[in-house]
């Protein structure tokens, strides 16, 4: 994946997740917005609290382990530059129950990613955004 | 309150890389609906259209339901171009809403596409931004799920891992289109010969499971649909269908966060609004923006159960023109081109007033179900011959 990605605008809502990986964050964190009230979690991230509408809400960090939900094997070069097959997976966080996040795995063969599989976050700088991704836990 | 009735159904040249404009074209469709139900520019009083003009990425949607208010002269009382609406033919359940309270008699419903054109001329019709992203496609464009096939394929994955179904019982929607895109004179541009299982099963793969034939394409076209008032009936000359219920629903209005998609909230609630039951259908016209959609959309509705619907279309007998539950007769999206939804209910409308041609299914039809949408969006419309 040589090709720059798609780059999120960054806005008050998502600058915790989209910056979370900056190693000056304790080391580089994955940040889900949770409720000092109900205690959910709302993401994508808002100022509010989609489950109780409390505005006592705040990025928390999370572990940023996880467990695949769902995959595709990616063969389309969608931009030009695009180096493909890559995995295109949802993953469902360990502690964060409801949120699940779109993202690729890495650092493994395609045909090595499978339903169920447990996974950790690796984060990927580009231009003042990490971009969380996931590999596999041996 | 009144009933809502479709009066007229119109589709201009469907092709790629046309070179007539989208105005023209959606006159062209326009003028042929408006010939269909016998109505004239005078008579119409409200316009709609799904999702209104997309400023940013004018292939999607280049004309506005003001410009074509403007250029037809007509006096709207009433009119609707919106994107945050169920999906794509909740423009037409709208405009059934309209007449039925009374706003407007007879309602332009239109879809134009443009973005087989609009790619070949990007100088006219710039491509959507990638550099950067905002909104619900924030959360998937930065790894590069920027096509909604990467979206519905990780949705269709997961029904073959719950519940087995196959590349071959997937492939059946393809094989069903096409056979029905070849009888359709509409669809000559876009299919233009025989798919068989071979042919799907070493096409290439797009994003697994889906191959190229699993996903429909950029097309060109305008689709009208006149929705008329119940007691505006004696100034229509065609035979009406009447929108019998429509319903549309979202949960979570996100591709990323949705545990499941909006149709099967979708399904339930249409039948609740109608003293029909799915067993009253005669054909289904299902959204297939990519083959999966169909698959979900008969769990849905009932026409089987969840996690049955692969077993439902293998082998094709059931969905074909002669079987029990004819699918996509003109060939849905895959086969007749990425209409954007509205095809679905000309087709549906067509079929009901036995005008299909060479595709027409046998018997005398008189229910049938329209849907768009997939993932967050979803949206249906029963329509009966009664």
């Amino acid at each position: 994946m040589s090709v720059k990605r798609p780059r999120p605008r960054l806005d008050a809502d998502n600058r915790p997740f989209w910056t979370g990986g900056d190693a000056k964050n304790d080391g580089g964190k994955l940040y889900i917005t949770h409720c000092g009230d109900c205690g959910e979690w709302t993401h994508p991230p808002r100022q509010f609290c989609r489950h109780c509408q409390s505005e006592n809400v705040a990025p928390e960090a999370v572990p940023g382990t996880g467990r695949i939900d769902t995959l595709t094997v990616n063969h389309q070069a969608w931009m030009p530059g695009l180096e493909v097959p890559f995995v295109i997976a949802r993953v469902a966080l360990d502690g964060v129950p409801g949120v699940v996040l779109t993202t690729n795995i890495v650092g493994c063969a395609v045909d090595e990613v499978a339903f169920d599989d447990r996974v950790r976050v690796t984060f990927e700088e580009q231009d003042g955004v990490w971009f969380p991704l996931f590999e596999k836990v041996s | 309150m009144k009933e809502a009735y479709i009066t007229g159904v119109g589709q201009s040249e469907v092709g790629v890389r046309l070179t007539r404009s989208p105005m023209g074209l959606t006159m062209d469709a326009i003028r042929q609906a408006l010939d269909d139900a016998g109505l004239t520019f005078d008579q119409i009083d409200g316009v709609a259209s799904y999702p209104g003009k997309a400023h940013g990425y004018l292939g999607f949607s280049p004309i506005g339901v003001d410009e074509v208010i403007e250029v037809c002269g007509i006096k709207a009382r009433w009119h609707m171009g919106a994107g945050e609406i169920p999906a794509q033919l909740s423009a037409i359940a709208e405009a059934a809403n309209a007449v039925k309270t009374g706003q407007a008699r007879h309602i332009i419903c239109f879809r134009t596409v443009y973005e087989a054109a609009a790619m070949s001329r990007p100088d006219e019709f710039p491509p959507l931004r990638r550099d950067f992203v905002d909104g619900s496609s924030q959360w998937t464009a930065p790894f590069f799920a920027i096509s909604a096939a990467c979206w519905v394929a990780q949705y269709a994955n997961r029904h073959m891992q719950r519940y087995g179904m196959t590349r071959e019982q997937l492939a059946q929607i393809s094989l069903n289109a096409n056979r029905n895109a070849l009888l359709n004179p509409n669809a000559r541009a876009i299919t233009k010969k025989v798919l068989t299982i071979d042919d799907y099963m070493e096409s290439r793969l797009i994003t697994t499971p889906f191959c190229l034939h699993d996903c429909d394409r950029f097309t060109d076209c305008s689709t009208v649909i006149i929705v008329s008032a119940g007691d505006a009936l004696d100034e229509v000359s065609a035979s009406p269908v009447r929108i019998a219920a429509t319903a549309g629903a979202v949960h979570r209005h996100s591709w990323d966060q949705a545990e499941w998609m909006a149709s099967y909230d979708t399904g339930p609630d249409l039948w609740a609004k109608t003293d029909y039951t799915a067993k009253d259908v005669d054909t289904v016209q299902f959204y297939d923006g990519f083959a999966f959609f169909p698959i979900t959309w008969l769990e849905a509705l009932g026409f089987c159960q969840v996690g049955e619907g692969h077993k439902f279309v293998e082998g094709g007998t059931r969905i074909a023109r002669d079987g029990e539950l004819p699918l996509n007769t003109a060939g849905g999206q895959i086969g007749a081109g990425r209409l954007h939804g509205f095809g679905f209910a000309h087709e549906a409308v067509t079929q009901l007033r036995g005008k299909a041609g060479e595709r027409q299914i046998p018997g005398d039809p008189k229910v049938a179900v329209a849907t768009s949408g997939g993932g967050p969006l979803a949206a249906a419309l029963l329509l009966a011959r009664d």
